[in-house]
């Protein structure tokens, strides 16, 4: 128990010292809004990552159309804001956006999760393209040209709270009963069945888990950035998030937030590079898959329950 | 006193052309330790996929006896039939291999342990009393099978005849009233043959359940079960104790006629 506290602790104050040392960069003018798009982004990007990592790394199901469940965040939010331009209203748009999210994610899960193999990946790839496209020809979404001046409901703060509370709440779940059992679907679906775990339901639930956070980074982009375009969520929107989790590890929350970061910043260094920006970016890619094939951090996880019990581990 | 646990009628099972189980009927009463033996590919490991659903049926039925009265398991889903009570390991083993031995056994327990959404999400006190609680029981039964030493590990660096041993504590967690046992000694020497043949029948006697074992070894089970079924080209071609069973001409003849 005290470890669990102890390190529980540790990670409130990585939480709080990350806000702090942002919060004093930003007093001392040394963040403009160039460099706070990026933090920003790389939050954003984190949230989606995190929740396809427990799509794809822990319940082993592939997923390829992510950014259809935060387009439904991001147009919720668009669009409920312009009446309801609020705090109150921002975050009543998030949780519309959340349960249509978890709606979508039911009516696509359900059929093609009861089959083994990678129905979900194609079925996903077609719900995002279906969501998308009904965006683009809808009069309350304003069609292919998007919303504009949306309002400014979420600061750098509010994305850096809700990146500290989806992680917590993906990780806590990762190690608790329903993670373990989303894993052994992962490991053996037939053993875990024998086994008496219901399989096609913990696929359903870290799936719908995944679109819910899905839509709370689409929320948050589109209060942040305050323009949104169907455009913004096609299939390569998804595959940039897929690119973040493989890169950093699939099955590795803690490479999620390394490869996010990591590929936020080379991202914004090579805007400068023009076009030669998408070549290094690729090549940067492809080395790493040569090199690393297991992403970056592979499945290791960084933790301060292990730090704290190193030496003191008694074998008998 | 006996009484029944499960009925299996006239059970068939065909692969194309190939009858794997033919007009197969077993019964299983309340703690009773049964041997279920035959030559390869008699049709042993696809009796076991039957009754635990993992293959479906041609034709035949299964009745599972429980507290609330006859239940019938054909067309139930393997994990509907595991929550019913009925446990198994596999003649491959089965394990999750990357994660820790721990870690299988809590898994099998996840339908005894009810930990809400959002208890283990925001981490509520609950979370911790019900996580001990899974980690005691996960941990005796552990003991039992001589796995303490190796509960962190991940399953996958475990010598052969442990994950073995593994299989058989995952199931048990799940609580069955009936455990399907697939060849637990395959790979094992002779002494540690006998030595996990004890154990089996030590458990089946403290956990009060029915075990039905996969032999291949004829002599082993004989000592240990108090009734036999020898399955020969996917039909029963004897049942008894295991003395009528060693006087059985038919099985004398099949069987043991060539040692
Ligand atoms: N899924 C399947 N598809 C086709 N044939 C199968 C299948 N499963 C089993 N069989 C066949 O059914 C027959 C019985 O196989 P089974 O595995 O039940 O035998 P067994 O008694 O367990 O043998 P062993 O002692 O070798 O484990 C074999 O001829 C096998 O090839
Ligand atoms: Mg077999």
């Amino acid at each position: 128990m005290k470890v669990t506290l102890k390190s529980n602790l540790a990670w409130v104050g990585v939480m709080l010292f990350g806000f702090i040392i942002i919060d004093a960069l930003e007093f001392a003018g040394l963040i403009n809004t160039f460099i706070e798009n990026m933090l920003v982004t790389i939050g954003i990007n984190v949230i989606l990552a995190v929740g396809l990592n427990l799509i794809i790394g822990f319940a082993g199901q592939f997923s390829l159309g992510h950014a259809g469940f935060m387009a439904i965040g991001a147009y919720a939010t668009g669009i409920m804001t312009q009446t309801m331009s609020t705090p109150l209203g921002f975050y009543i748009s998030m949780v519309v956006g959340m349960v249509i999210a978890v709606i979508a994610a039911v009516i696509v899960g359900v059929p093609t999760l009861r089959l083994r193999g990678d129905y979900l990946a194609i079925a996903t790839m077609g719900a995002a393209e279906i969501i998308r496209i009904v965006i683009n020809n809808l009069k309350i979404t304003n069609g292919a040209a998007g919303l504009f001046n949306i309002p400014a409901l979420a600061s750098w703060v509010t994305v850096y709270v809700l990146m500290c509370l989806t992680t917590i709440v993906t990780v806590n779940f990762i190690h608790s009963r329903g993670g373990r059992a989303v894993m052994a679907v992962r490991e053996d679906e037939l053993a875990a069945g024998a086994m008496g775990i219901n399989t096609t339901r913990w696929k359903l639930a870290a799936f719908v888990f995944g679109a819910a956070t899905a839509a709370i980074g689409g929320s948050l982009h589109a209060a942040y950035i305050q323009t949104i375009a169907p455009g913004d969520f096609n299939i390569m929107a998804s595959i940039a998030i897929l690119i973040i989790v493989v890169l950093g590890g699939v099955g590795s929350i803690t490479g999620t937030f390394v490869a996010a970061v990591v590929l936020g910043a080379l991202d914004t260094i090579l805007q400068n590079f023009g076009t030669v920006r998408m070549i290094i970016y690729s090549l940067a890619l492809i080395l790493i898959m040569i090199f690393k094939p297991a992403g970056l951090l592979g499945t290791w996880e960084f933790s301060f329950r292990r730090w704290l019990t190193k030496g003191a581990v008694t074998h008998d | 006193m006996t009484s029944r646990l499960l009925d299996a009628q006239e059970l068939v099972k065909s692969f194309g052309g190939l009858t794997a189980v033919a007009n197969v009927s077993v019964h299983f009463d309340r703690n009773e330790l049964v041997g279920l033996i035959g030559p390869n590919g008699a049709g042993k490991t696809t009796l076991f996929n039957l009754l635990t659903g993992e293959t479906p049926l041609t034709s035949g039925s299964i009745s599972l006896y429980t507290d609330q009265g006859v239940q019938t398991l054909n067309g139930k889903k393997p994990a509907q039939i595991a929550q019913a009570g009925i446990s198994r390991t596999f003649q491959n083993i089965r394990l999750f291999k990357d994660l820790s031995v721990l870690d299988n056994v809590k898994i099998a327990m996840t339908n005894h342990y009810q930990e809400g959404f959002l208890t283990s999400v925001f981490r509520l006190p609950k979370f911790y009393q019900t996580e001990a609680a899974m980690a005691q029981a996960a941990h005796e039964l552990l003991k039992i099978f001589d796995l303490t030493a190796v509960a962190d590990q991940p399953a996958r660096n475990l010598p052969y005849g442990t994950q073995r041993r593994l299989e058989i504590v995952r199931a048990l967690a799940t609580k069955p009233s009936l455990l399907f046992l697939d060849e637990p000694a395959a790979g094992m020497n002779p002494e540690e043959t006998a030595d996990l043949t004890q154990l089996i029948r030590q458990i089946q006697r403290d956990f009060h359940i029915t075990v039905v074992l996969i032999e291949h070894d004829m002599s082993l089970v004989m000592n240990v079960v108090e009734r036999l079924y020898v399955l020969e080209h996917g039909g029963l071609l004897a049942s008894g104790t295991p003395d009528e069973i060693q006087r059985d001409p038919a099985v004398i003849k099949a069987y043991l006629g060539g040692a």
